[in-house]
């Protein structure tokens, strides 16, 4: 099932949480979320689960309008919120019975439905416990396990793998991408990596507005303007390599990335290549170059910039 | 329908599993009990079979201990957050409401159907007037019914329990004792309509054998807001 946002917009008093944002996600396809804080990530994923009624704009889950069909829509909706709020008193199976119960799966089957999540969520060992009494991540793995509880055909989470630790967040995200093959899932993260790992499709929201969509690859090809390199050159002063190589003409930025050794970031002018430059110099100076490297653009820098108030 | 008894379920469930439940009966049985055959007394003096004065006795203490049975229903769920979980659930406002409402509800018919007692002492003592009896229950009930509903919609607005139950508190003494007051102050449409407000005149004509269909309308009213109310504050949340 398809997610469509058709000119989303949403205030909180004077406000624009999220300012006329259209957005759709294929089946098959997940999406990450990315933004500073105050983005708008959750208050988005809050109007699709129809728990915030937005301003103006559609929303959509297959063909179902969330506005004018929520109960249908949220049927087919598994939600993790993003604080991860749970009946704290409830020892975890019981409360994972009320859920499936109120998702609607059949009586004969939530048994069943109830030990499958348990095991892939990894909450055997706590499953009689009451949830005040669970550590953070086991919290949010039951809060995880509530959302896939009756099979959902759209995931909605808001910052699933917070509180998890290494091994589990490596489990949560193979998880993630094997549900996301047949389904159709929008996940929030602060980890750009893991967003890069799980995601087929990722989303920059800065100030309530889209400002970066497409895949990983995508998005670098779209920020990395101008070649950037790193070399290290020996046999020389640090100071005349230094001003040999700001004097190329194909070179607009030189910084030192290590003075001990020798190592400079070189930032060339727009389109332009200093590989042969740089080789060159190196031979009428009489100068060793043991390293010339592609620094590839992080996900971090194309978050940044497209983010950063000037 | 199912959705409702689901969460009703939970809602006993955690009155029962945070002794709430436990507190309340004993209270309420002791309470009753007390005032009605030991400190009042005249039960047996009145030398007549009824339970007037148990029903008076219980129609106060109901009138303390509902707001405290409903003062956790909706505060706690927009305190913790947990309101967002379920209103993203299959389900709609006005079924959470209703279920929370028969939670509290049930546990109410669950105590007075433990009084049962004194009405068979009652009964052996003399003549009953069996009637009586049953539209007297009947009117404690819909009282509660009364209670709980302003009790949840008290609830609804704040995240505050104690707020929750000061406020329940605050508006039940309007039908418990200040619309009544007003009644034996004022004439004319104004009496009319501050004694129709008030619970008292329905209360004890039930209590009295006599089942009135505008009482009822009275009751039933009054619980339908409360719930309406409810429900339109949970829906409020949701486009802030
Ligand atoms: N209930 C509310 N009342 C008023 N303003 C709100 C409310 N909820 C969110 N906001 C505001 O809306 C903006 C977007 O918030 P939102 O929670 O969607 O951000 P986010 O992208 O999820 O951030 P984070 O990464 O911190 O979770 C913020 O500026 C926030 O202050
Ligand atoms: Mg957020």
């Amino acid at each position: 099932m398809d997610i469509v946002i058709e000119n989303m917009t949403k205030t909180y008093g004077r406000q624009k949480a999220v300012d006329n944002i259209s957005l759709q996600v294929k089946t098959g396809e997940v999406l990450g979320f990315l933004g500073p804080n105050g983005a708008g990530k959750t208050t988005t994923m809050k109007a699709i689960t129809s728990f915030l009624i937005p301003d103006s704009g559609k929303i959509f889950i297959g063909n179902i309008s969330v506005n004018d069909n929520p109960q249908e829509a949220k049927k087919n909706i598994g939600y993790l919120p993003e604080n991860n709020p749970l009946y704290e008193d409830m020892p975890v199976i019981d409360y994972l019975q009320f859920c499936a119960g109120i998702e609607g799966v059949a009586k004969d089957k939530i048994n069943d439905k109830v030990r499958e999540v348990i095991q892939t969520c990894g909450i055997t060992r706590e499953k009689h416990k009451k949830i005040s009494e669970l550590s953070k991540g086991y919290k949010q793995r039951v809060g995880l396990a509530q959302a896939l509880i009756h099979d959902p055909e759209v995931l909605i989470l808001d910052e699933p793998t917070t509180g998890l630790d290494p091994n589990q967040i490596v489990e949560i995200r193979e998880l993630i991408k094997k549900i996301g093959k047949e389904k159709t899932v929008i996940l929030s993260s602060h980890i750009l990596a893991e967003v890069e790992a799980t995601c087929d499709r990722i989303m920059i929201i800065n100030k309530g507005k889209i400002v970066a969509d497409g895949t990983a690859e995508e998005l670098r090809g779209q920020a990395q303007g101008s070649e950037m390199l790193k070399v290290t050159i020996e046999d020389g002063s640090l100071d005349e390599i230094f001003k040999g190589l700001q004097l190329l003409n194909t070179v607009e930025l030189v910084d030192f990335a290590d003075k001990s050794t020798q190592t400079f970031q070189v930032k060339s002018k727009p389109g332009q290549s200093s590989r042969r430059e740089v080789f060159n110099l190196c031979v009428k100076n009489g100068w060793t170059l043991t390293q010339l490297t592609f620094v590839e653009t992080r996900l971090e820098d194309i978050f940044r910039e497209l983010t950063l108030e000037n | 329908m199912k959705e409702i008894w689901i969460i009703t379920k939970r809602e006993l469930q955690a009155y029962f599993d945070s002794l709430m439940a436990y507190i309340l009966l004993i209270l309420f049985l002791g309470f009753s009990g007390f005032f009605t055959w030991i400190y009042g007394s005249d039960i047996f003096f009145v030398k007549q079979a009824n339970l007037q004065v148990f029903f008076n006795i219980a129609y106060w203490t109901l009138f303390f201990f509902i707001p405290a049975l409903t003062m956790r229903l909706l505060s706690e769920e927009n305190r913790s957050g947990t309101i967002e979980l379920l209103l993203t659930k299959p389900i709609s406002e006005w079924q959470v409401i209703v279920a929370k409402f028969l939670a509290a509800l049930l546990l109410i018919v669950a105590a007075l159907f433990l009084t049962l007692p004194y009405y068979i002492t009652v009964s052996s003592l003399g003549n009953i007037d069996n009637g009586a009896v049953f539209s007297g229950y009947l009117a404690l009930i819909l009282v509660s019914g009364m209670y709980i509903a302003i009790g949840l919609f008290t609830s609804s607005v704040t995240n505050n329990q104690i707020v929750a139950y000061l406020l329940a508190l605050s508006i039940g003494i309007f039908f418990q004792i200040i619309f009544q007051m007003l009644s034996t102050n004022l004439t004319g449409i104004l009496g009319g309509i501050t004694d129709y407000l008030s619970i008292n005149s329905h209360f004890d004509s039930m209590t009295r054998g006599v089942i009135d269909s505008r009482d009822l309308v009275y009751f039933f009213s009054v619980m339908l807001l409360g719930l309406v109310f409810s429900e339109s504050m949970l829906m409020k949340k949701r486009s802030v």
